[in-house]
């Protein structure tokens, strides 16, 4: 069964079409990157999925269960979708990694809220604490931060700030891991760091979902590839194929400028 | 020079007790005008327009009016136009209307500030704690309070220092704080009369305390330093 299922997704600005009937859906362990020019709504679409934007149609499932129906009401009450974001992590352009706070209190606080709301919580308060301390350490380990776990994000690099964001995702344990655009606000020399991380996050089978600019690797690193133009899906399908026998003329000179590069 | 000596003892002890009114009306004006600014600038913000009308109407009159005419005004109108005088006589009626009258004023000042504070940050802050399942609540004491402290602690210095002097207006209803008591020796007063000397003296008392507020507040901004 699918992990996730998006259903006739429809969602506008002002009158203005943003996503028109988009569908997809992924299966557990697998990498779908969404690629397409700026303006043609994979933003939205990631946005969308966690419930940053409400869509006017269509539903959204993760394992079966409908998270989202903008036919149903009930499916979009404030209470029930905090906890229904959790199934989603989303690493954004531009970090947003809380400057207060260092790398590891990053990593720790949303968990630490989240087990603050447990009945069970004063009496264990310090045993949680270490949890998820051990963890979120771990984290960042894996991300390659060791000795960088005390700085404050004004102290990192983008390319590491970038890397703490999707520890901090991370933490959370998402069913899917969203990522917009995560190294197009980064120099070339730090976006190869950045890349590696997922790349690795990739081989552990993570579920993720990749809108990017970066061609080789979404080819390289994604099962599965959708091309959006103009608010559709114009094409999408195994990576490999998609970029190597595009079936859409749009999509052919959409990928001419990456084959000449 | 020699009299000024003599008197100086007196007048010190005079001027004194009316800084320490002054000091009383200072503390209770921010103590009050905190947390209400806070609450004028969400309702500014708010989405209920009615609310954020209101809200932005009250902050316009209070700002585009002297605060001397809002003194005059908040301790006579009940009084002499209504005919129930709420304040109460003496000093502590005095002393509640310019209390009223000052948080008022400087709450909308305050509520200004905040609401640059608050709107000056990334909506991106907001978002990473949505994504992370954190309540409007918890990103607002959690994400957002600290970085709109950072944000505010200059501006607000600067109506707080502001406001020391500005308490000197507290004067127009008789309230008897330093301006009043130094004028005091003009009139007579403990045996002292015709002297202008304590009044001009009383602006020693604003600028070292000032001076210690200055001194405060920047240490408070640099506290703050290290983040960015």
């Amino acid at each position: 069964m699918a992990i996730l299922e998006v259903e006739h997704i429809c969602k506008s600005f002002n009158h203005t079409e943003v996503l028109k009937d988009i569908s997809f859906s992924l299966e557990k362990g697998q990498v779908v990157s969404i690629i397409g020019s700026s303006g043609s709504g994979k933003t939205t679409l990631l946005r969308c999925m966690n419930f940053l934007e409400r869509p006017e149609k269509g539903r959204i499932l993760v394992n079966g269960e409908v998270l989202f129906d903008a036919a149903d009401p009930a499916t979009q009450m404030e209470s029930s979708i905090r906890r229904k974001r959790l199934h989603f992590g989303l690493v954004f352009q531009s970090f947003n990694l809380f400057p207060q706070y260092t790398a590891l209190e990053n990593v720790m606080l949303a968990k630490e809220l989240l087990a603050s709301e447990q009945p069970d919580y004063k009496a264990k308060k310090k045993e949680i604490h270490n949890e998820i301390r051990l963890e979120a350490e771990g984290l960042l380990k894996q991300m390659g931060l060791d000795n960088r776990m005390n700085n404050y994000p004004h102290e990192l690099s983008g390319g590491q700030q970038q890397r703490v964001a999707i520890a901090r995702a991370l933490a959370l344990r998402p069913d899917i891991l969203c990522f917009d655009e995560p190294t197009s606000a980064l120099d070339p020399e730090l976006t190869g760091e950045v890349l590696k991380v997922i790349r690795e996050l990739a081989d552990r089978n993570t579920t993720m979902v990749i809108v990017t600019h970066e061609m080789a690797f979404a080819r390289d690193v994604a099962n599965h590839t959708i091309f959006m133009d103009e608010g559709r899906i114009l094409e999408q399908g195994d990576s490999r194929r998609l970029f190597e026998d595009p079936r859409e003329e749009r999509t052919r000179q959409f990928l001419a400028r990456f084959h000449q590069a | 020079m020699e009299l000024i000596m003599k008197q100086m003892p007196v007048v010190i002890g005079s001027l004194n007790i009316g800084f320490l009114q002054t000091l009383k009306l200072f503390f209770v004006t921010l103590i009050g005008a905190f947390p209400l600014g806070l609450i004028i600038a969400f309702g500014s913000m708010s989405r209920f327009k009615p609310l954020s009308v209101f809200s932005r109407i009250i902050v316009w009159i209070v700002r585009g009016t002297p605060l001397m005419i809002q003194l005059l005004i908040i301790y006579f109108f009940p009084g002499l136009v209504l005919g129930n005088p709420i304040w109460g006589g003496g000093e502590t009626g005095r002393f509640l209307a310019a209390s009223v009258s000052f948080i008022i004023n400087y709450s909308c000042y305050f509520s200004e500030i905040y609401r640059g504070g608050i709107q000056g940050i990334p909506i991106g802050q907001e978002e990473a704690g949505l994504v992370l399942g954190m309540t409007k609540k918890q990103i607002f004491f959690k994400v957002t309070l600290l970085q709109m402290i950072k944000r505010i602690v200059p501006p607000i210095s600067n109506e707080i220092i502001t406001l020391v002097k500005d308490t000197s207006l507290a004067r127009i209803i008789a309230l008897q704080e330093i301006i009043w008591a130094g004028q005091a020796f003009m009139k007579g007063s403990q045996g002292i009369s015709g002297a202008i000397w304590p009044l001009f003296f009383t602006a020693v008392y604003y600028l070292i305390f000032n001076g210690l507020l200055t001194i405060l507040l920047g240490r408070l901004e640099k506290k703050l330093d290290y983040f960015k």
